[in-house]
This record gives C-alpha cells, structure tokens and sequence, in this order.
C-alpha cells in the first residue's frame, strides 16, 4: 500500500511516497501562490522520481502552513506532530527537533512515542530563518549553497550584534566597508543565525537527543554553530532534512490509514 | 546663554544652537561611520547658519547613539530626556510623545512638568522605525518624503499581513507584480508603519495633547492612520522640525543642567 504525505510550506512543498514505511520516492518543489496547486505538483513530481502511479496512492496526509487548502488530503495533521514523527522513526532515540525553513523556524520535544510535550516556532520574524542566510548570502556576493562551508572554513569571527535582518543587512555591509575578512563576516553570520535559533530552542528546553531539520539543516556552517550555541550535540536525519515534514506526514497517514482498515 | 546640542543617530544627526528658549540655527545631515565626525559637521552647520563659532557656546549637550564618541561636548544625556524636554517645548500641552527615528521608535509620558514617566523603546525591529518606510519607498521607487502623500489618494489601501519588515517587503513586491495602484500600496504600506507605532504606543497608555518627533513625523499618511489606530488626535510641532526635537531638548538641558 502506498500511502503519501505532503507538506505545504511558504516558500516549497515536499512530497514522500512510503511503502509499508520505507520511502519509496520523494520530491521537493517551489511552492506557487496555490497551496493545493503545489501540493498536486509536489505530489506529482514523487510520483515521476520514483516511477509510481497516482492510482496506486492509498491515503494522502498533508502537513504544513498550506495543508488546509490540500483539496485531495484524506486527512491533515498539524507540521509539529509530523516532524517528531518523522525524527523518531529515523531515530528513535530523539527527543527534540529544531527546524529551520526558508521562513520559519520551530523547536519541539516529544517523547517516546512521538507524543508531543512543548514546541515554540516563529514565523513572524524573518531573523533565524533561511531568509536571513539567503538576504546575507547575497550582500556576501557569495552562493546560498557555498555559505556553511566557508563559516567552517573560517578560522576568525566577527559578532554581528543586530538580530534584526534589516538591521544586520546594514551592520554586514558596513563591515565589509571596513575592511573586514569575509570569511569571518559569514562565520558571524552563521553564529548570528544560530544564536536566534538556540534561544528559541532554550525557551522550550530542548534535551537530547536532538536532530535538526528543515532545508538549512543542509547548511554544516549553521549546525556547527547552532550545536555550539546549545552546548548540545545536534543530530542530522539519515534522510534529505527538508522532506521530514512530509515523511511524518506520510507515517501518520499510514497509522491513520491501517487503523481505518483495522475499524472496518 | 548660548547652548548647543547635537543628536547623533546611526541615520542622521541633528544640531540645535538656543539661546533661552530661541533657536539661533540647526541643522539635519546624514550620519557618516564616525559619529565624531557627524557631530562636528553638524554643528559646525547649525553654527554657520546662527551666524556664530564654537567659542560662543558656553555649552554642548550630546545624545544619540554616537553620544558618547563626540569629544567635543561637556555632557551627554540619554534619549529618552532629550526627546522628552525638546518635546515639551515644541508642544508645550504633550503629554505623550512618540517619536520614531530612522532606526528606532519611543513612546513616553510626560508628566505637567515635562519630566519623562513611563516608556518603551525599540530598537531591535526593523518595523515602526524610519527604516521600514525607506525600505518600501525604495521598493516603490518613490522618494521617501512623497510615501505619506500617497495615503490620501489610496481607493483602497492594501492590507500588509506581515509585521517584519523582511516579509512586508515581499508582499508589497507581489502587489507591484499585481499591478496594484501605488497610492493602494502606499497606503497600505502607512497603515502597516502606523500599526506597528500603535502597539508601542498603546504600552504607554496615550494621554493626550499626543505629539509626534523624529524624522516620521513628516508622513502625513502614517500620522493620520496613527490618530485613528490610538484615538487621539496627534499635535505636529510647528515651532520647528520634529526631527529636531533630540538635539533642542539636549540644547536645554545645557542650560538647565547642573
């Protein structure tokens, strides 16, 4: 039985098709203005990765800010409870997820069965999103892609004392105007970025085992800095961070989807 | 007695030269990397047009950010009292001030005395600071002292879902790509600004007369949408710019002080 789940967000929509819990395809796409539309696309993009039929999806589960709009969703659940979902199933010692999207970012803990206990996200301040990586990349003249590896690579700091992306944005270029290296300019960036995460992360007292999640978590520079401004040991997932959403999403519907069959 | 004081923002950087309670010259320039830099040019400005030279000021208030990198002045004192005394001289009644700067905005009551009581600050967000207006103008390619104008033309002002600067910014860009009208967006951009400015000023508790400091003062668009959003009419100082009202309340305070 092949059962997907799909995750709306902002800027992406992920689409995972599982197989008696195995991801069989998957996909990532640009979001459009249409919530429902992406999710079709996402959905339809799986599909052609892994060389599978529309007809042979049992149940859809949709996720994410758009997932009310998804007219073709057997059933929706809430982004949080698909990400611990999926962050257990991949690793069943984790007990806290921190997520960062391209305009997002959220921390939860969960216990051992998925059940979540406490989560705090922001999506009203660009500050601690991939936005914050993408505005700074490009004052950087520098690829978003290339970004982690030379905050690793650097070997010297520089703080940029703005949370504020605005204002950071300005502090960044002025920096640059002074001289400084742009090695340590991007590793401050990263340590800015991390520090807004970590604190959001505290507020809700993240324990280990932690896996980071969510399209940034694709950025080495960030998850070394964020690690370190945690004191904590951060886990990655072994699947692509960006589709956990839509894994969850997917597992859920599978549980949802077996216990209908169970009922009737 | 002669007294100046300078009001260096990270934006602009204001000098007032008073003697008693009459200003002799001012200036507004832009703020340069280095403050102490900024305030001597400033001042000089403020002196040319007074028609005076630094030895006739018996003394110099600094304020601002960059207050403390002036080492020309004898003393500096915080925003917050600056503002407050150069607001009770530009509208002797205020009772509120609210004054947004390029990167900041303050709410603050004054008692009958003008003595600052209660007040919130930010600094830490880009929205309701001068900041997200010049972000938007620029978007809008329209200079940023036409943005307020364009709310008395708007039909039908767009709604700004998003308080972050960061997203506002996205949103006016798709209401570009839709064609909307820039007197729609214009003002819906006001209306954003002035909501924001509420939020901070309704921590304060507004009591009117409500008057308006700061380089915003000058957007008609968001002083209207203001009034409307804190239920009181807002005073615009007419005794001099608003923006000035950092560096008069440093003025006297010099000659005030002890």
């Amino acid at each position: 039985m092949l059962v997907a789940g799909i995750d709306v967000g902002s800027l992406t929509a992920k689409a995972v098709i599982l197989e008696n819990g195995k991801i069989k395809a998957s996909a990532v796409i640009r979001a459009t203005p249409k919530p429902d539309e992406s999710a079709r696309l996402a959905l339809g993009a799986a599909l052609e990765q892994g060389k599978l039929k529309e007809a042979d999806i049992a149940f859809r589960a949709g996720t994410g800010y758009g997932r009310k709009k998804i007219r073709s969703a057997d059933a929706i659940f809430s982004e949080i409870a698909c990400h611990a979902k999926g962050a257990l199933a991949d690793r069943p010692t984790a007990r806290s997820i921190i997520d960062i999207g391209g305009q997002d970012a959220k921390a939860a803990i969960f216990d051992e069965n998925g059940q979540v206990l406490r989560y705090q996200y922001n999506d009203k301040c660009a500050s601690g999103t991939g936005r914050f990586l993408e505005i700074m990349a490009e004052v950087m003249g520098v690829k978003l892609e290339n970004m982690g590896e030379l905050a690793l690579a650097a070997k010297n700091t520089v703080r940029i004392s703005n949370q504020c992306v605005v204002f950071a944005e300005t502090e960044v270029i002025s920096l640059i105007n002074a001289g400084q290296e742009p090695g340590a300019i991007i590793k401050g960036i990263h340590q800015a970025m991390a520090g807004r995460v970590a604190a959001l992360a505290r507020s809700i007292g993240v324990t280990p085992e932690v896996v980071f999640t969510g399209g940034v978590a694709k950025n080495k520079g960030v998850a070394a800095a964020l690690a370190e401004s945690l004191g904590l040991e951060l886990f990655a997932l072994s699947i692509d961070p960006q589709i956990n959403g839509a894994f969850g999403a997917a597992l859920m519907g599978a549980e949802q989807a077996a216990s209908g069959k169970m009922a009737s | 007695m002669i007294t100046a004081g300078c009001d260096v923002g990270s934006l602009t950087s204001k000098a007032v030269v008073m003697r008693g309670d009459r200003i002799l010259g001012s200036a507004i320039i832009r703020s340069r990397t280095k403050p102490e830099e900024t305030a001597r040019q400033v001042l000089d400005e403020a002196l040319k047009q007074a028609g005076l030279s630094q030895k006739d000021i018996s003394k110099c208030v600094g304020t601002g950010y960059g207050r403390e990198r002036i080492d020309f002045v004898n003393d500096t004192r915080s925003e917050i009292a600056c503002h407050g005394r150069g607001a009770k001289w530009l509208v002797p009644t205020a009772r509120t001030v609210i004054d947004i700067g390029g990167q900041d905005c303050k709410a603050m009551r004054l008692d009958e005395n003008g003595a600052v009581g209660r007040f919130v600050t930010n600094d830490k967000c880009a929205a309701g600071t001068g900041r997200f207006l010049e972000v938007m103008a620029d978007v809008l390619h329209v200079p940023i002292e036409e943005l307020g104008k364009l709310s008395a033309r708007a039909k039908a002002p767009v709604v700004l879902a998003s308080t972050c600067t960061v997203w506002a910014q996205a949103d006016v860009i798709e209401y570009l790509n839709a064609e909307t009208s820039i007197e729609d967006i214009g003002g819906g951009i006001n209306n954003a600004m002035a909501g924001r400015v509420a939020s901070l000023a309704n921590a304060v508790k507004v009591e009117r007369d409500v008057c308006m400091t700061g380089g915003v003062a000058k957007n008609i668009g968001v002083i209207r949408a203001l009034e409307k959003l804190i239920g009181q009419r807002i005073v615009i100082p007419r005794k001099a710019d608003p923006q000035l009202a950092g560096a008069i309340g440093a003025a006297l305070l010099a000659q005030e002080g002890s």
